[in-house]
């Protein structure tokens, strides 16, 4: 499914190497966690992937089953069938929500070359897939994320992700922010997606999000690099003893 | 404050347009004093200190340049509105397209015949505001308008209008260079929308002055017509009696040139005044709001918003003055002006102003200038939505807290249909 050989990445702006050679496959209906310390380049990783302007890759290809990912613009990306939920969804102003998901259904399934969904369908849609994360109606009456908590915010990030039906899902540190029922909640939002067509990379700093949502591979990052990777057993390994145990071994 | 500099002479514009004849004394005279002080303040120049930004040159050359007139919208804005329409083609009033002028509680004649009765408040309304308006900064193409203008309409409201009033502004004639004044009165208690549509000539020269009486509610809104070529120079005059509201909107979508001017006057206690406006602009566009709020009345609010999105080397103006008379404790008063550059070639000038002689004010401005939000971009188009597309979606979110200022919600959604389809247009 995602395929990441030998990632090199710098900033744009600053002459300041950031992912250093990194390879990761994650398999189709597979889950994997990357975990890490600050720093290491997990965000990097996955901004890259969904295409944020800002960075210069240097080395290495990045291809989602056999399409290079970096050459193509982040709304290609999206339509191919990836998907990143972001660690600090952004608030918009002025655009509603239910415009904003609309639109961008949309636009991926023209993109696509498949019919557009009608207003009707579409309100079912996401109404039932509202319901199923305890999203009101009043939430996707209003705009993008504007005045929303913490943990709605992620849960609108994990609604997206249902209405859109990406293959690829990206979790950037989805469990920052959130109280352990709104992780359960968002847990049970991300499960609910699991399957044999969809992979999941799921980024975060804790081993507790993993109790909810079980990976079938770790793989830990640090200083640009995966320096590690293994079962669910890694995850308990960092969290017993931190990272810096782990580090050192590995070094 | 500062002696005027010298100004270019205005004898000529003057004589470009004849007087009207055969008015009432008292329209003459109102016509002669204006001319009067025309000649003697002089016509607008590059010195003047509210001519800074914006060239008048354009506005003054005789003749006018001609403007491209454009085929007419299949679907024109507000056609779902039920409204009582008034027609002008080139800025001559239109009856034969009209519809008839009969609304209970509104009293609405041709300026032309208001002009040559003896009519109480007519006589009084005629050039009163904008005579008032000139201090402290003189508005020469008001003043001209005034001595010259011999379309328009004159409204007076005395109950609750059971629909809006719509002036439709058509264009026939490419060269056409009119000058169009109305006059509005509403008794107290009285209600009325009024609604403006289409660029109006190639130059447009127009004046509404507003006496809103104590409780009325003035709601205006209008859109200036999506002419690339035309130029324009408006002037808004609103007098607000006690407990008064004045709601004002106005989109503007092309046009070379365009100068809307608006002064507004608290003379009554505890009175409502909001200004707003959005435009859109590409190109060879120049676009000036020049507003003067004079709080002259205790515990008044007004509010001024303004956004503009320019690109290609397009330019906006902003001066926005508050002046708070020692009188007119308790007010508030509040302005923002902001635009969005989606280029580095297009120009954002403000110059807010606040002028507060009270102590007991909440007074506060903001003005902004910048490009479209890269972190929202790259939300937008990480889920699917393509790059243009999601930057019209800004576009329009960015403009919709002026679109939002508006009351009537048939008419919001009908400026927001307008603004979508001008940008759907742009992108081809």
């Amino acid at each position: 499914m995602l395929n990441v050989e030998n990632l090199h990445v710098r900033l744009e702006e600053e002459d300041k190497a950031i992912l250093k050679g990194v390879t990761l496959s994650v398999g189709a209906g597979e889950v994997h966690a990357v975990m890490g310390p600050n720093g290491s380049g997990k965000s990097t990783l996955s901004y890259v992937l969904a295409g944020r302007d800002g960075y210069a890759v240097t080395e290495g290809s990045a291809a989602l089953d056999d399409l290079d990912l970096l050459g193509l613009e982040p709304e290609e990306r999206a339509a191919a069938g990836l998907f990143l939920a972001f660690q600090y969804p952004v608030e918009i102003p002025g655009v509603g929500n239910m415009t904003f998901l609309r639109t961008a259904l949309n636009a991926q399934r023209k993109a696509r070359g498949e019919d557009e969904v009608n207003a009707a369908d579409f309100l079912r849609l996401v109404r039932e897939k509202a319901r199923t994360l305890n999203i009101d109606a009043e939430m996707l009456k209003r705009p993008i994320n504007v005045g929303f908590s913490g943990g709605e915010k992620k849960r609108n990030e994990i609604l997206q992700m249902a209405v859109l039906e990406p293959r690829m899902c990206i979790l950037d540190e989805t469990d920052s922010g959130l109280d352990v029922d709104a992780m359960k909640l968002v847990a049970e939002g991300v499960n609910a997606l699991r399957g044999p067509e969809r992979s999941f990379l799921v980024i975060t700093h804790y081993q507790r999000l993993l109790d909810h949502i079980r990976p079938d591979v770790v793989h830990i990052m640090a200083d640009g690099q995966i320096v590690a990777t293994g079962g669910p057993e890694l995850a308990l390994e960092v969290e017993t003893n931190g990272y810096a145990d782990l580090l050192k071994s590995v070094a | 404050m500062a002696a005027p500099a010298p100004r270019p002479e205005a004898g000529g514009l003057l004589d470009a347009w004849p007087a009207p004849e055969g008015e009432a004394g008292w329209a003459a005279a109102a016509r002669r004093r204006a001319a009067e002080r025309l000649l003697a303040r002089g016509a607008p120049g590059r010195r003047d200190e509210y001519w800074r930004f914006t060239n008048p040159a354009n506005l003054l050359a005789l003749p006018a340049a001609p403007a491209e007139v454009l085929a007419e919208d299949a679907t024109p804005i507000f056609e779902a509105i039920d409204r009582l329409r008034l027609v002008f083609v080139d800025g001559v009033f239109a009856p034969e397209l009209s519809d008839a002028p009969e609304l209970d509680g509104v009293e609405i004649e041709p300026l032309a015949s208001a002009l040559a009765k003896d009519i109480h408040w007519a006589r009084e309304a005629f050039g009163a505001l904008e005579a008032r308006g000139q201090e402290p900064v003189d508005r020469p193409f008001a003043t001209l308008n005034t001595a010259r203008a011999r379309e328009g309409i004159a409204i007076r409201v005395t109950g609750r209008a059971a629909r809006p009033v719509s002036l439709v502004y058509l264009r026939r004639d490419a060269g056409a260079d009119v000058q169009v004044r109305h006059v509005l009165r509403l008794e107290a208690g009285a209600d009325l929308t009024l609604i403006e549509t289409g660029a109006g000539a190639a130059r447009f020269n127009q004046v509404l002055e507003a006496e809103i009486g104590e409780g009325a509610a003035l709601h205006h809104v209008r859109t200036q017509g999506r002419d690339h070529d035309r130029r324009a120079a408006t002037a808004l005059f609103a007098r607000l009696g006690p407990a008064a509201t004045f709601k004002s909107f106005t989109l503007t979508l092309n046009g070379r040139l365009t100068r809307n001017e608006a002064v507004i006057e608290f003379a009554g206690d505890d009175a409502v005044a909001h200004v707003a406006g959005a435009c859109v602009g590409d190109g060879d566009f120049h676009h000036d709001d020049t507003v003067f709020i004079s709080h002259g009345a205790l515990g008044c609010e007004s509010r001024q918003v303004f956004k503009k999105v320019l690109r290609a080397g397009a330019v906006g103006v902003f001066q926005g003055k508050i002046l708070v008379r020692p009188v007119a404790q308790k007010t508030d008063g509040y302005q923002i002006s902001q635009a969005l550059l989606l280029d580095d070639d297009s120009q954002f000038l403000a110059k807010p102003e606040l002028e507060i002689y009270a102590d007991d004010v909440a007074c506060s401005h903001g003005s902004t200038c910048g490009a479209v939000d890269e972190h929202m971009l790259f939300y937008l188009t990480s889920r699917g939505i393509p790059r243009a597309e999601a930057e019209e979606l800004l576009v329009l979110a960015f403009l919709d807290e002026a679109i939002a200022e508006i009351e009537d919600a048939r008419i919001a959604a009908g400026m927001r249909e307008r603004l979508a389809a001008w940008l759907a247009r742009r992108r081809g």
